[in-house]
């Protein structure tokens, strides 16, 4: 799927940067950063509530293409400054986490093959 | 054992949440510019980012270590405490002590130990309660 359509489907605001030629193929919507860092994709979107500095920090180490702000949330200038260090693209859309990603997966972005073999659907014991 | 190409250490500030991520970044850029392969750049990203937020949230503070030689690659992270009273109950996907606080920043899911050892080739911890805890990753290049 293509940044452009992403913006479509989500009637997004680009806040920062150009959108990528680059197909995205894979996306995760989480406000945890530490889940989000446990199952790496290629060529991703990240959709987050989160608006804090650390969004941007996970995205570096991931290589992840584009981050989209959930529910209207726009970040701060100070998150958008860490995001345009890393040459991040940013945008917001108006609908909520579990509607943005609803719209991205039923028009065929799927959630993608994480590149860590095997875990991801396995249950976790809470404790 | 090959020869070394390259030795850094990076000091870690407890509870500088403002800083936390940055020597995982320096890291990051440092073994790109060393032509790693990426996948491999990005499993000791996240696992350098991982024990750099445990650093700044769990402990009084300490230094990564990174070591780079032509076939294997080490990252030493020590600190100075408090220690982990019971490592095999820590190791354990969604096990956490972390404050409400922290986790309204995205973090204290319980993710970051278990996914330290996913990403790395070899894994060793050992800690010492009232002392600190050293944690040993290394990596094939
Ligand atoms: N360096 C450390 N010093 C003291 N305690 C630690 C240290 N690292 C981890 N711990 C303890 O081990 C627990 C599990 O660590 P882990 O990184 O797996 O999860 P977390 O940091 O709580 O959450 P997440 O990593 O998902 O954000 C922590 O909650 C903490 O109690
Ligand atoms: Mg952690």
């Amino acid at each position: 799927m293509t940044a452009q359509r992403i913006l479509e489907l989500l009637d997004g605001r680009l806040l920062l940067g150009e959108l990528p030629e680059e197909e995205i193929h894979s996306a995760c919507g989480s406000d945890m950063m530490s889940d989000v860092l446990a199952f790496p994709k290629e060529r991703m979107v990240l959709l987050t509530g989160l608006t804090n500095a650390h969004v941007m920090r996970t995205c570096e180490m991931l290589d992840v293409l584009l981050v989209v702000f959930v529910r209207g949330k726009i970040p701060g200038p100070d998150v958008l400054a860490e995001a345009e260090k890393r040459d991040i693209v940013v945008m917001a859309t108006p609908y909520t986490l579990y509607e943005a990603c609803g719209r991205l997966y039923s028009n065929g972005l799927p959630s993608g093959v994480s590149t860590q073999e095997g875990r991801c659907g396995e249950w976790v014991q809470s404790h | 054992m090959g020869a070394i190409t390259l030795k850094e250490s990076y000091p870690v500030e407890a509870g500088d949440f403002s800083t936390a991520g940055e020597a995982s970044g320096k890291i990051k850029r440092v073994l790109k510019k060393l032509g790693i392969d990426s996948a491999i750049v990005r499993r000791v990203a996240v696992a350098a980012y991982e024990v750099e937020l445990n650093l700044v949230i769990h402990s009084m503070g300490g230094h990564m270590d990174l070591i780079v030689e032509p076939d294997y690659l080490q990252l030493n992270v020590h600190d100075r405490g408090p220690g982990i009273p019971d490592v095999d109950l820590a190791m354990r996907e969604g096990y956490s002590t972390a404050s409400d606080d922290v986790r309204t920043m995205g973090f204290g899911a319980g993710m970051g130990l278990p996914n330290m050892r996913r990403n790395a080739n070899d894994f060793s911890i050992r800690s010492t309660v009232g002392v600190g805890t050293d944690i040993e990753m290394g990596f094939k290049l």
